[in-house]
């Protein structure tokens, strides 16, 4: 492997790991605050896909389906959280596990219901078209810089909302205590329900601006889900630095597998996985 | 009627009329019954570890594939193998890898547990489906159904449905008897020592990551015996019975059957593949009933349909059990 081709395969596995990360940090965020197990976070993230390539066919442009899709996915979440989650805080994790998992079962078949078991392509916009040109023959594509370059923002954002604001203190203080939080008088369900619309928003944010990468397909939501699952565990759950970390262990893992060890490449992933538990149980941040 | 009453007429009557299957039944019934039976046996099995060891293993169905694909391996295009030896082999390799598996697992607890089970079963589910030889993610068709006897005697003809509905009827019977005599067996106990409160288990003097190791490989290895079960009926195993959405589906018939109680898994598995069965002639869009249904389950029945028998009357607790049993349905009740 030249240096050429180690530095692309290296920009996507960056790339893909920012991917997994917005993913992953609804999910241990979800779990470390609300201690829900969301089994439909992979929905979410399929369903952002999906929204973004049906309002592109009304917009015509990528950013205003995000937009809009955005502000759609804020509400959906919400809406699930009052409707359905909310009855589960005090009940056993398995409860949580199977009323998620009824829920994907129900997301996956609305979706094929509104769009079919095709696959569908969403257009890369025109701006970011095209590559940069690192020799004569190789290159990489610029809108994969661009993804790459938007979720290091939106990860920056949400650094910034969680360690700076109030509403950042209040989510950290209900992750570390819920009892207390509450008895300190904030609102604790209604961070409950903020937390979760926020989550299912990074999730489906994650689908959109990926989705001109990856199409669109039945079942997209199933394998991002246990692949997030994969890197909230070795990063420790709740953590959302540990998110990050192991984003991209993992974007990398799976990426340098595919180039290096492609009859086991989907092992790679795992392998790394339990290695990292059997060395740390709990996850790379996580607390013992 | 008393609950117990309840409980023997309900389990008599269900007896029955399974019993008096191939007699009543059209082939396609058998085969969805003998399916239905299958599936009981691993969901109790997977009940072992959720429901009474407090074990969420999420890479249940890997043994259940691995068996299927270990029979396919051993057996021949040409001629059957006799069940004396595959049996015996496709068991003891869902052993050996749960071993293996339970060995790593059993270290981590809570969701932990979950993740590392998940990851093990989707090696094994990779390893399979990437597998040319074994026929990649298409599957492998078995041939020959196993013989019951040695060379030119045949105690039971296993190409007659009805010979194999009444082994897996049979099958279904003693994998129940076998799990109840563990769980009233002092390992049983221990077991569920283990999952009201380990660390207490363990101040006692008893080494639980042992106990729960093994009581991993004996689940591992029932799963094993369904999946063996499911393979000899439908002469193909495919690595769709090792993915995680096969781990899922078993976890959600035990949990709605009500976890904990044996029977329950048994009464999901009927529950659940009855209903798909109705509503598949019906709709296209079955899984949207599905998930409905489970959502229903979940926030109307927390304790599984199995915890309908409670209409007629609460579990008599014996006294060593009825602390546990309150220290459950205390933190069950939603404040």
């Amino acid at each position: 492997m030249d240096l050429t081709t180690f530095l692309i395969q290296a920009l996507n596995g960056v790339q893909y790991g920012f991917l997994l990360f917005l993913v992953a940090s609804g999910l241990t965020l979800i779990f470390g605050i609300m201690g829900i197990i969301n089994l439909a976070h992979g929905a979410f993230y399929m369903l952002g896909a999906y929204i973004t390539y049906w309002l592109i066919g009304y917009t015509g442009n990528l950013a205003i389906a995000i937009i809009l899709g955005l502000i759609i996915m804020v509400v959906v979440g919400y809406a699930i959280e009052r409707l359905a989650i909310s009855f589960l805080y005090n009940r056993d994790h398995l409860h949580q596990v199977l009323l998620t998992y009824g829920m994907i079962l129900i997301l996956n078949e609305l979706q094929k219901i509104f769009w079919g078991t095709d696959f569908y392509s969403v257009p890369v916009p025109d701006i970011l078209k095209g590559g940069i040109e690192l020799t004569e023959t190789q290159s990489y594509p610029i809108y994969r810089l661009f993804i790459s370059l938007v979720c290091m923002i939106v990860a920056a954002g949400l650094y910034l909302l969680i360690s700076k604001t109030k509403l950042g203190m209040m989510i950290r203080a209900g992750a570390t205590n819920r009892e207390m939080t509450q008895a300190l008088g904030i609102d604790v369900n209604q961070i409950f329900a903020i937390v979760f619309s926020l989550g299912a928003a990074l999730a489906a944010f994650s689908g959109m601006v990926g989705s001109p990468v990856s199409s669109v397909f039945p079942g997209m939501g199933d394998s991002i889900l246990i692949i997030s699952f994969v890197v909230v565990v070795i990063g420790g759950i709740g953590s959302v630095k540990g998110a990050f970390v192991g984003a991209m262990i993992i974007g990398l893992a799976d990426t340098f597998g595919t180039v290096l060890l492609p009859e086991f490449a989907s092992v790679v992933v795992y392998a790394v996985m339990a290695m990292i538990l059997l060395w740390r149980p709990q996850g790379l941040f996580g607390k013992a | 009627m008393s609950r117990d009453l309840f409980i023997r007429a309900f389990t008599l009557v269900f007896l029955g009329v399974i019993a008096s299957g191939p007699f009543m039944l059209e082939a396609y019934y058998k085969e969805l019954v003998m399916h239905m039976m299958v599936l009981g046996i691993f969901a109790m099995s997977l009940d072992l570890l959720i429901g009474f060891t407090g074990l969420v293993s999420f890479g249940h169905a890997a043994f259940f594939g691995l068996a299927g694909y270990l029979l396919a391996i051993v057996t021949p295009e040409s001629e059957p193998i006799s069940i004396f030896i595959s049996l015996p082999f496709c068991l003891g390799g869902a052993a050996l890898v749960a071993l293996v598996i339970g060995w790593f697992s059993v270290r981590t607890s809570g969701i932990y547990f979950i993740m590392i089970t998940l990851a093990f079963a989707q090696m094994l589910f990779y390893y399979f489906n990437e597998n040319q030889e074994l026929g990649g993610s298409d599957g492998i068709f078995i041939f020959n159904k196993p013989l019951v006897g040695w060379g030119d005697t045949q105690l039971l003809d296993l190409s007659n449905p009805n010979s194999l509905y009444y082994l897996i009827f049979f099958s279904l019977i003693v994998s129940y008897l076998v799990l109840r005599m563990i769980l009233n067996a002092p390992f049983g106990k221990v077991i569920k020592g283990i999952k009201a409160n380990e660390h207490r288990t363990q101040a006692l003097g008893y080494n639980t990551r042992r106990y729960k190791l093994v009581a991993f490989v004996i689940a591992g290895t029932l799963a094993g015996f369904a999946g063996y079960l499911e393979a000899v009926t439908t002469g193909i195993v495919s690595p769709g019975h090792l993915h995680w959405h096969h781990s899922g589906e078993v976890m959600m018939l035990v949990i709605l059957g009500g976890m904990g109680t044996l029977f329950g898994p048994v009464l999901g598995a009927f529950t659940l593949e009855l209903l798909r069965d109705n509503f598949q002639d019906m709709t296209e869009h079955w899984h949207l009933f599905q998930g409905i249904f489970i959502i229903l389950v979940v926030l109307l029945l927390p304790n599984g349909i199995a915890s309908l028998a409670n209409l007629f009357g609460r579990k008599k607790a014996a006294p060593q059990e009825s602390m546990a049993v309150e220290k459950q349905s205390g933190e069950e009740t939603p404040s």
